[in-house]
């Protein structure tokens, strides 16, 4: 696969035929970028801006650059050198083949390694994301909408293996995203969320804003929020807690989130992070 | 001038792929006309003459096969394309018949299949596939990207087509397709059918109702026999 540095997108003009106010963005090895912005904004138009390697012929007339250079026409012609892996908005399958065969068929076509490890490993991964256990015999259709999107994190990462990994709202699925977060790091790559969550915002190194599908700004994310991240984590656990009692079956006591906000007094009311 | 032949199931996105095609091209300054073949019902006719102001018509194939149809009226429709003055006749067929297959020799064949449908569709529908240049993979702005790959190896495994991915309704990655119809070489005087079309102008064909083959004549079969001619 190609030694990937640096992917540019070249700003072209918002849902009005405005132009953007950003004229253009580099994203390095190693980025992090989020994509925020209201519904509508134009989020998943850009992430598929991307993902096609636009060159002026899509609705916003943006235009992408790899390495600098006009992408190579292989990279949608041929899945096996295609540097970007995108995880759709989409949650639910249409494909009636069972797990195991259509992962089997996307490493024979990705050529990442041998079809039967990677099958193995992508629902070893899919598995750490989802509530209840993926069964590789049943079809892809029958997989809950947690389960597929779970399913796709781990099929991008692991048969994908891809330089440039875009992903269309993974907090809506119902998986568990601290956790999904916590394995995608571990991989040097550019990635790219678009998210309405602050946790993945924050956890970025800048966030791209989007309005009325343009580019807008690019927002850096600062020392001080970074340590109100920290104090969110914090809140987000505690409501995970009470999330978990829920799906387990059980009832909320209120003795229990007082105990909890105690412990986390610290945390969420100091200047922690100095 | 250029013939280009497009074929696919239903609403697998024809009309909306030809459309893109033909927003470019009349931007490039070309002229063209549009055919329509059907088995019963079409109104894309109208559409292609009120959106973009271009010779258009449509004909119903009724009781024969689409694909025999297009063979019987398809010569006519050259000359009505020729006194229009037209640099491309585009030809959508509803190609039901899925034994015969529409393309030309010398003409651009396309096959229109959506990313949505069946992961077998590319091994049922024989000629219209395997026959084709090209095979346009609409709707991919509807499944996952793993979902569009492996249908597009579903494809590759049974013909030796090109895939094109499309997001037909917003345009997106026509390019490759207008690349290969501006390539297209002029059509010949002579246009011949692109294969061997199976037999179907047959009794049952024409409306003969009766069950049984001893009830038919043309090239018939028994449940145990292959196929022979039974004269009248
Ligand atoms: N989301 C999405 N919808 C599409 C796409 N292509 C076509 N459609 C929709 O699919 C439906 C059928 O498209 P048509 O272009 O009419 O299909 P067709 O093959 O010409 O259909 P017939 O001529 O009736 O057989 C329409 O509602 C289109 O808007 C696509 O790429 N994405
Ligand atoms: N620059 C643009 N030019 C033209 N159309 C655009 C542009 N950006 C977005 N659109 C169109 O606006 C609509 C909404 O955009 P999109 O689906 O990308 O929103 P979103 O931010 O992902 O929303 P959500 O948060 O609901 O997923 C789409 O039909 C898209 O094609
Ligand atoms: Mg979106
Ligand atoms: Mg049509
Ligand atoms: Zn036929």
């Amino acid at each position: 696969m190609l030694e990937l540095n640096k992917i540019t997108i070249i700003g072209g003009h918002g849902k009005f035929g405005e132009k953007e106010p950003l004229e253009g963005l580099d994203l390095n090895m190693g980025d992090i970028a989020s994509i925020v912005g209201p519904t509508g904004s134009g989020k998943t138009a850009l992430i598929n801006d991307i993902g096609m390697f636009a060159d002026g012929n899509s609705p916003s007339g943006r235009r992408v650059l790899i390495n600098d250079r006009e992408p190579s026409k292989e990279f949608l012609e041929d899945p096996s050198k295609n540097p970007i892996a995108l995880i759709t908005q989409h949650t639910s399958f249409l494909s009636d083949l069972p797990v195991y065969k259509f992962l089997g068929l996307h490493a024979r076509i990705r050529k990442t390694g041998k079809p039967e490890s990677m099958v193995e490993e992508t629902i070893d991964f899919a598995n750490q994301l989802t509530g209840e256990p993926i069964i590789v015999d049943s079809a892809m259709t029958e997989l809950s909408g947690g389960q597929s999107r779970a399913l796709l994190i781990a099929d991008a990462v692991i048969i994908g293996n891809t330089p440039i990994i875009l992903l269309d709202e993974i907090e809506n699925a119902g998986i568990d995203r601290s956790k999904a977060l916590e394995l995608l790091r571990k991989y040097d790559k550019i990635f790219i969320f678009v998210t309405h969550d602050l946790g993945i915002s924050l956890l970025s190194n800048y966030r791209l804003v989007m309005k009325e599908g343009g580019m807008q700004a690019v927002i850096v994310t600062e020392e001080e929020e970074k340590r109100m991240a920290e104090k969110f984590k914090t809140m987000d656990e505690i409501m995970l807690h009470f999330r978990n009692r829920i799906r387990a079956g059980n009832r909320l006591e209120e003795q229990e989130l007082r105990e909890l906000l105690k412990r986390a007094q610290s945390v969420l009311m100091g200047e922690s992070g100095k | 001038m250029k013939i280009i032949i497009c074929a696919g199931p239903p609403t697998s996105g024809k009309t909306t792929v030809l459309k893109q095609a033909v927003k470019r091209l009349i931007t490039r300054g070309y002229k063209l006309a549009y055919l329509k073949i059907d088995v019963q019902y079409a109104d894309e006719d109208e559409m292609f003459r009120e959106e973009f102001g271009i010779p258009a018509r449509k004909v119903y194939s009724g009781e024969l096969c689409p694909d025999h149809c297009s063979v019987l009226v398809l010569g006519d429709a050259v000359k009505w394309a020729q006194q229009a003055e037209a640099d491309f006749l585009f030809v959508e067929t509803a190609g039901r018949c899925l034994r015969c297959a529409p393309y030309i020799e010398g003409c651009l064949g396309i096959v229109v299949l959506e990313a949505t449908s069946g992961m077998n569709l590319p091994r049922k529908i024989g000629a219209m596939l395997t026959l084709a240049d090209v095979a346009v993979l609409t709707k991919i702005d509807l499944v996952s990207q793993a979902e569009r790959e492996v249908f597009r190896v579903n494809i590759t495994d049974v013909a030796d087509v090109s895939v094109v991915e499309m997001d037909a309704l917003h345009g997106i990655n026509i390019d490759p397709i207008i690349g290969l119809i501006e390539k297209t070489p002029d059509a010949g005087e002579h246009l011949l059918l692109r294969g061997s079309p199976p037999v179907a102008t047959c009794t049952i064909c024409v409306g003969k109702k009766d069950i049984g083959w001893e009830k038919h004549f043309g090239i018939v079969r028994s449940l145990d026999s292959d196929l022979f001619y039974r004269g009248q």
